[in-house]
């Protein structure tokens, strides 16, 4: 394996190790297999593991959903593709009311195994309908898991225990991520589902970040850096399971929180987040909370409109000062 | 069908209408709550169909789906039980009238979000042929599920991708209170529409359990031997309202008048008598139906509620519900 791996090419990797491990991987989705993906994510699938275990389907979200559905309770462990995380809204009713849900009302009867694999998030210019950041979408439904990896290691790591978790993992995979690099993991790496990570240690002002939020805090964390302040850059890594602990732990050493998070301000994680430190957290605090979120727009098509309702370096630099001299 | 064949699907029947009866009764005594959608008057679907398929075949029901439980080896008890909330329900009490499943025999649930199952059972299929094991998955839904958009993704895939899936239309007029007639295009909501997705669309007296044993069972062998999916579309009655809060006021007594004499049960008992099965066996059929779901009634209201604890528990694969660290 290079030095380096792309976002991009990690998903295929992640996928194809499982794959290789467990006959019971199965992928199916819209353009997955001889075209390797709109995002070029499934690269390769298709010619190792054939049409048997790679499935082109027609763009029926809910016949997809459902039937990896069907498939994951009778001995299956389907990933499926949906191609962008806006399209969720069309299977919605599998990721809200039937994947969810079966478990509980059949009383622990029926297990789930699947991974939803879905494009998430803005930057890209592509306009309200491919953009939006949906994770908090999910982040509403009991019985789901929720991953969003930011780096190609963490892409493989999660994959792996996304594809083993015998509960239903819904698997944000970020559009504006995919060329970035990183170094790839070692064989069998796995990234347990609710672990959080430091990836830069500092002791004046914690920031709780996810996905592509994660190396945008780390730009703000290297800018602060040079005004004196010295930022600690959590990843969360998972919505469901969520590691606070970890959250925590660093307010122990920082005492200040904010939050940078892509989806709107209104119902997202971040509140969820600010709403178990107040709980549990408080006296850890020597200053207000803050969150960095988007605004409660539609995304904006051009480039300076989306740079106005989306998190930016500058925006997340500001709310820091603030905070740093509170 | 043989005469002893028949005389186990009429008995089958007769413990579904019972059921049925017991499940209304007690509701009105207050002992269930929430609401039911029986199926009484459309037996001879699930039984027939459950006659025609392998042990190990997959079912999907409906919010209706008693009926189908019960064929597919749900017990009278487990299923009063959880309409009663009580522990030893079918589903511990979690899932109620509407989500009556039992996994360990293939019925793979009852789903009440009308037509949401059909992709699934499009999915068990699909998983039977990565398996190799020749299992066959069947969708039973009723006529209002024809107008999903989930019904024609799923004809669709299961056409293109020749899965051994049978979707069975439990055709009985009303699309909850309105009759299907009045919101769908054409006369036979589900057969009419399987030929513009590539597979056979047919009908079948939904009341006779032999007719609907053999067409379920030519289907089914025809999807087993690589020939792909099959719609069938059985007519039918129910006997009760939509659900507990339908009188039913809307239906011309004539209609109501004509099809409880096409009753599914007196139907079995014409053609018991033409296989020579004496009137004195069918009695005794009848006897040990009342038995079982007298027995059943009373095992139920003597069972516990469940312990509280257990709301918190089975969201996760491991049993619990945690969702954080």
């Amino acid at each position: 394996m290079a030095d380096v791996i792309t976002y991009r090419d990690a998903v295929a990797e992640g996928i194809a190790r499982e794959m290789r491990r467990d006959t019971s991987v199965v992928c199916l989705g819209e353009d997955i297999g001889v075209a390797g993906g709109v995002f070029k994510t499934t690269t390769g699938l298709h010619e190792e593991f054939g049409p048997e275990r790679v499935w082109d389907t027609p763009i029926s979200e809910q016949a997809i959903v459902g039937a990896a559905m069907g498939a994951a309770m009778t001995g299956m462990r389907p990933v499926v593709e949906i191609m962008f995380s806006d399209f969720l809204a069309c299977c919605w009713d599998y990721l809200a009311n039937e994947i969810p849900k079966v478990r509980y009302m059949t009383g622990g009867q029926v297990t789930v195994p699947l991974v939803v694999r879905t494009a998430n998030g803005g930057g890209l210019g592509f306009g309200a309908q491919h953009s939006q950041a949906t994770e908090n979408w999910t982040l509403t439904v009991p019985g789901l898991k929720i991953a969003a990896p930011a780096t190609p290691a963490d892409v493989i790591g999660m994959l792996a225990a996304a594809i083993r978790s015998d509960d239903p993992v819904v698997f944000f995979e970020h559009k504006g991520l995919l060329a970035t690099k990183g170094p790839p993991p070692p064989p069998d790496h796995l990234v347990e589902l609710g672990r959080a990570a430091v990836v830069r240690e500092g002791g004046d002002v914690t920031l709780v970040a996810l996905a592509s939020m994660v190396p945008l805090a780390l730009r703000a964390a290297d800018v602060l850096a040079g005004e004196g302040i010295d930022a600690e850059v959590v990843d969360l890594r998972c919505l469901v399971p969520l590691d606070a602990a970890t959250v925590l732990d660093s307010l122990r050493k920082t005492s200040r929180l904010l939050t940078v998070e892509e989806n709107p301000y209104q119902g997202g994680w971040g509140a969820t987040v600010v709403s178990i430190v107040a709980d549990e957290g408080f006296g850890l605090l020597d200053a207000p909370v803050r969150r960095v979120a988007g605004e409660c727009v539609p995304l904006p098509f051009a480039d300076v409109l989306e740079e106005q309702v989306i998190p930016t370096v500058d925006k997340v630099v500001t709310e820091v000062r603030r905070l740093a001299a509170y | 069908m043989d005469g002893a064949g028949l005389l186990a699907c009429y008995e089958r029947m007769a413990v579904i209408r019972r059921t049925e009866k017991a499940a209304h009764d007690l509701f009105l005594q207050g002992l269930v709550k929430g609401t039911t959608h029986l199926a009484a008057g459309q037996e001879a679907i699930a039984v027939g169909a459950s006659a025609a398929l392998r042990p190990d075949d997959y079912v999907f029901a409906t919010y209706r789906g008693h009926h189908h439980a019960l064929a597919r080896g749900a017990t009278p008890e487990e299923c009063l039980a959880e309409l009663m909330s009580r522990a030893t329900g079918l589903c511990k009490a979690k899932g109620g009238s509407m989500h009556l499943t039992k996994a360990a025999t293939g019925m793979l649930g009852s789903y009440a979000i009308v037509g949401s199952h059909l992709p699934m059972a499009v999915g068990a299929a699909w998983s039977a042929r990565l398996r190799g094991t020749e299992q066959l998955a069947v969708a039973f839904f009723g006529d209002g599920a024809t107008n999903i958009g989930a019904f024609h993704e799923s004809l669709n895939l299961a056409a293109v991708w020749k899965l051994p899936v049978l979707f069975v239309c439990e055709n009985n007029l009303y699309m909850e209170y309105t009759p299907i007639a009045d919101v769908t295009a054409v006369p036979r909501p589900a057969a009419d529409r399987a030929p513009a997705h590539g597979i056979p669309g047919e009908v079948v007296d939904g009341n006779d359990v032999v007719a609907v044993e053999e067409a379920v069972g030519r289907l089914a062998r025809r999807a087993r031997a690589g020939d792909g999916p099959a719609v069938l579309e059985a007519e039918t009655y129910r006997h009760f309202g939509h659900s507990r809060a339908d009188p039913a006021t809307y239906r011309p007594a004539e209609e109501v008048e004509r099809w409880l004499k096409h009753d599914p049960l007196d139907l079995a008992r014409g053609r018991l008598a033409e296989r020579g099965v004496g009137e004195e066996t069918v009695a005794e059929a009848d006897e040990r139906a009342r038995a079982v779901v007298e027995r059943a009634v009373e095992a139920a209201k003597a069972a516990p509620p469940p312990d509280p604890r257990e709301a918190l528990t089975d969201v996760w694969a491991d049993g619990g519900a945690a969702w954080r660290t």
